[in-house]
């Protein structure tokens, strides 16, 4: 099983270290993954996205080109990435970011007010992991690997400086995702 | 063995330190600049030198000169820096110096852009810089075999005293992969020759690649050729992927070569007998491989991130017995597998109309 | 019978490929002579670059480098960094130190590396049969400026001392002459500091030595010995200019 995954936005939204986080929980569920991110001038403060591919076997192409799952964080990344998802797969829409709805009915769309959410409740700069929270409980057939459990792990393998204090607000973020989900 | 997740360029700077690289010069260029970010981080922490050179012609002859006394030396750049480099690689090469240079490929010519490319395949195989010489040159495909070829570059490199690349491009540089590292010890070999002061113990070493009397240049040039013929049986490698029964070989290295196998991927599950070789080395080039994968075949695809280099080498080497088309994208553009299927597809009509045969070209 | 001259143990006792009456072969003898009262031959490395002292690396006793054109003081840099307990030192010419080599020379400066430079300036590219050098001074005939430098056409020499003097990594800079023999026992002085300064740690040393071309200048050697006193010291006047070989490291 191969699933594909793009995750886009501004740069300083956290985008890649979403990335990195499902990429790391596919390798501490022995997956295969690879994580290809954007880069030059686009992580100047422009638009960000990377891709990340988890799958039981050898990886080919890291370059995803029709995404299984996508994140889009802002208006640019709606109009470029909602019309590449795959048929039957799910778009995640930061809707405090952007107002754009999709017209397409054969993929599951998922409006998410991530960032407002975020905010009021004190973990700004956690819309990325609220949308991961979301993610992970409606696409457990697309990411069967991946639990709030090797979530949190991944967490810890990945921010430094305040660990406990970044694990909690993580933590929380993903469990504000959960709780809008639809199952 | 614990698996991490690393960037490419970062892997590659640990694999090298792990290597036994003590000398690392270096200068910033998108998309190698992680290299030299990691060596600057941890050289200092683990006794190794890590300097930033005031241009990339000064970085290769920091390196020659690291070299010439002895230790394990490595430069990293991409496309246009590695230009810059030609001179002191030429050098290098002319006075038998072992050292690692990494070409992390950008589209090209010129300043060209920052994406993916593997344009750079002519410059690292056929002319490195002026003059009659050969690179080891190693096409990683992954971020494990990256670091399992920079283990290879730096003990080839000092086997055969000669300079050996890593041609890794944008795309394997910057992606992410889970890769470990060999418990291997390094031993680092004797190096007779080496400018380490003579203590008055032996005559003065001469590290030098001047000679006047044209006899004596050819007789460098040609001991220089009778090494490489010894690199060509001992250090070519390449890869095979549903060779044995197939139709249509796709040849490609590097990056484009994971595209072609998730496109030779879909074109067995459409029923098309399709196969992928791959060489790991570009130079030596595996030649007998490559046509012992194209046994079966009926036409060979190449695919390339560039406008057709590769592809000149696989039909001199097949020699007009097999059609071989191209398929490439340039600039920074990286091919979808879905472009290769298409491609596939279409010669697997011909084929099957009788347009595509040996002596169609 | 007791010598009482003898060729410094560190210059090889080999024919040079110098034209006669080149200075190369004093400012070659002042370095060896050097290293043997230092006794540090064998722990040196010297780096020679393309120019006429291309093949130096026949001349002198210690191990030697031949460099790319310019690039004597990274190939020095490498050396250095790779092994900072040997010795090192390069050996330039105007148009590899002060042309193709600025960048190279600059830097290293800046930096402190802690090396030895002898920098020959004969005012001509000598090897390639005396064409204008970056020192080349104003109304200067050579073979690619045959009626004269002229400043509106070709711009000013560049004074390497006075310009390294003002890079804060410069240790120790010190222009000589090798037109006469109380000129050259201050030439071998200052050779001696630039070698102490290594050992002491004291950083990037640089000697410009003002020396003859008689066969680019077309003159006997010595009428060219008269022409460093009648032109060159009064364009690039002899001096220490800069030396922090006494300030607290």
């Amino acid at each position: 099983m191969l699933t594909k995954i793009i995750l886009s936005g501004f740069g300083g939204q956290g985008i890649l270290f979403a990335g990195k986080n499902l990429a790391l929980c596919g390798m501490n569920s022995g997956c295969e993954i690879s994580w290809l991110p954007s880069y030059g001038p686009e992580m100047r403060g422009g638009t960000a996205n990377c891709s990340v591919c988890i799958s039981d076997d050898p990886i080919g192409s890291p370059l995803v080109t029709v995404p299984d799952i996508a994140v889009v964080m802002n208006t640019p990344s709606f109009d470029r990435f909602e019309p590449v998802v795959a048929s039957g797969g799910h778009l995640f829409v930061d809707s405090s970011m952007t107002d754009r709805v999709s017209a397409r009915n054969d993929i599951h769309c998922h409006y998410i007010a991530a960032s407002e959410t975020a905010e009021k409740n004190g973990i700004s700069g956690m819309a990325n992991i609220i949308i991961l929270g979301r993610m992970i409980a409606e696409c457990k057939e697309l990411l069967p690997w991946i639990t709030v459990d090797t979530v949190k792990g991944a967490v810890k393998g990945l921010v430094s400086g305040n660990k406990e204090k970044l694990i909690t607000q993580n933590m929380t973020a993903l469990s504000i995702g959960a709780i809008g989900a639809a199952s | 063995m614990e698996r991490l997740l690393m960037k490419g360029n970062e892997a590659l700077a640990e694999a090298a330190i792990r290597a036994g690289c003590k000398c690392f010069f270096g200068y910033p260029i998108t998309p190698q600049t992680e290299i030299s970010a990691y060596f600057a981080k941890n050289m200092p922490k683990r006794n190794g030198v890590f300097l930033q050179a005031e241009s990339e012609i000064a970085a290769v002859n920091m390196v020659l000169g690291a070299s010439a006394a002895g230790v394990r030396a490595m430069t990293s750049s991409s496309s246009p820096g590695i230009s810059l480099k030609s001179e002191g690689i030429s050098y290098l090469a002319a006075s038998d110096l072992p050292c690692v240079i990494v070409n992390v490929q950008r589209g090209g010519p010129g300043l060209g852009g920052i994406q993916p490319s593997q344009s750079d395949y002519f410059q690292a195989v056929k002319a490195a810089g002026h003059g009659d010489f050969h690179l080891i040159v190693y096409a990683p495909a992954s971020v494990q075999e990256t670091v399992d070829m920079t283990y290879l570059a730096f003990e080839n490199a000092d086997r055969y005293r000669m300079p050996v690349m890593i041609l890794s491009d944008g795309l394997l540089g910057q992606m992410m992969e889970p890769v470990s590292f060999p418990d291997t010890e390094i031993k680092l070999p004797e190096k007779e020759w080496a400018c380490t002061g003579h203590k008055h113990r032996r005559t003065h070493n001469i590290i030098n690649s001047l000679y006047l009397q044209p006899d004596m240049l050819e007789k460098s040039v040609n001991d220089r050729f009778m090494r490489y013929e010894r690199v060509k049986s001992e250090c070519t490698l390449s890869e095979e992927y549903l060779c044995s029964d197939a139709d249509i070989v796709v040849t490609a290295f590097g990056a484009s070569a994971r595209i072609a196998r998730s496109a030779v991927d879909s074109a067995r599950k459409k029923g098309i007998r399709a196969g992928l070789f791959r060489p790991k080395t570009l130079y030596p080039f595996p030649e007998t491989e490559l046509k012992a994968s194209c046994r079966n075949a009926s036409a060979v695809l190449c695919t390339e991130m560039n406008m057709g280099q590769m592809v000149y080498d696989i039909r001199l080497i097949l020699e007009n017995t097999l059609p071989v088309e191209f398929y490439g994208r340039t600039g920074g553009n990286i091919p979808s597998p879905e472009d290769i299927l298409t491609q596939i597809e279409k010669m697997n009509r011909r084929i099957k109309g009788g347009a595509l045969s040996g002596s169609s070209i | 019978m007791e010598a009482v001259f003898d060729r410094p143990h560190a210059l090889c006792d080999v024919p040079t490929h110098y034209c006669p009456g080149c200075t190369h072969g004093i400012i070659h003898r002042l370095i060896a002579e050097v290293l043997d009262e230092l006794d540090i031959e064998g722990d040196t490395v010297g780096v020679c670059p393309v120019g006429c002292s291309v093949m130096a690396y026949d001349y002198f006793g210690c191990d030697m480098i031949e460099a790319p054109h310019g690039r004597a003081p990274a190939v020095a840099t490498g050396v250095k960094r790779a092994s900072p307990d040997k010795v090192v030192f390069t050996y330039q010419g105007d148009g590899d130190l002060a042309a193709i080599g600025t960048c190279e020379t600059v830097h290293a400066a800046a930096r402190r590396e802690n090396i030895t430079v002898i920098f020959i300036n004969n005012t001509t590219y000598g090897m390639t049969g005396g064409q204008m050098a970056p020192t080349t001074i104003p109304g200067q005939i050579t073979q690619t400026s045959p009626y004269g430098r002229d400043t509106a056409m070709q711009g000013y020499p560049i004074k390497i001392c006075e310009m390294l003097a003002a890079v804060d990594g410069t240790a120790f800079v010190q222009r000589v002459s090798a037109d006469s023999v109380p000129h050259i026992l201050e030439a071998k002085k200052a050779i001696r500091k630039a070698f102490e300064n290594q050992l002491n740690g004291i950083g990037f040393s640089l000697v410009e030595v003002l020396s003859t071309c008689p066969t680019n200048w077309g003159m006997t050697p010595s009428a060219a010995m008269e022409r460093i006193r009648k032109e060159l010291i009064p364009y690039y006047p002899l001096g220490i200019y800069k030396d922090i070989s006494n300030q607290s490291k």
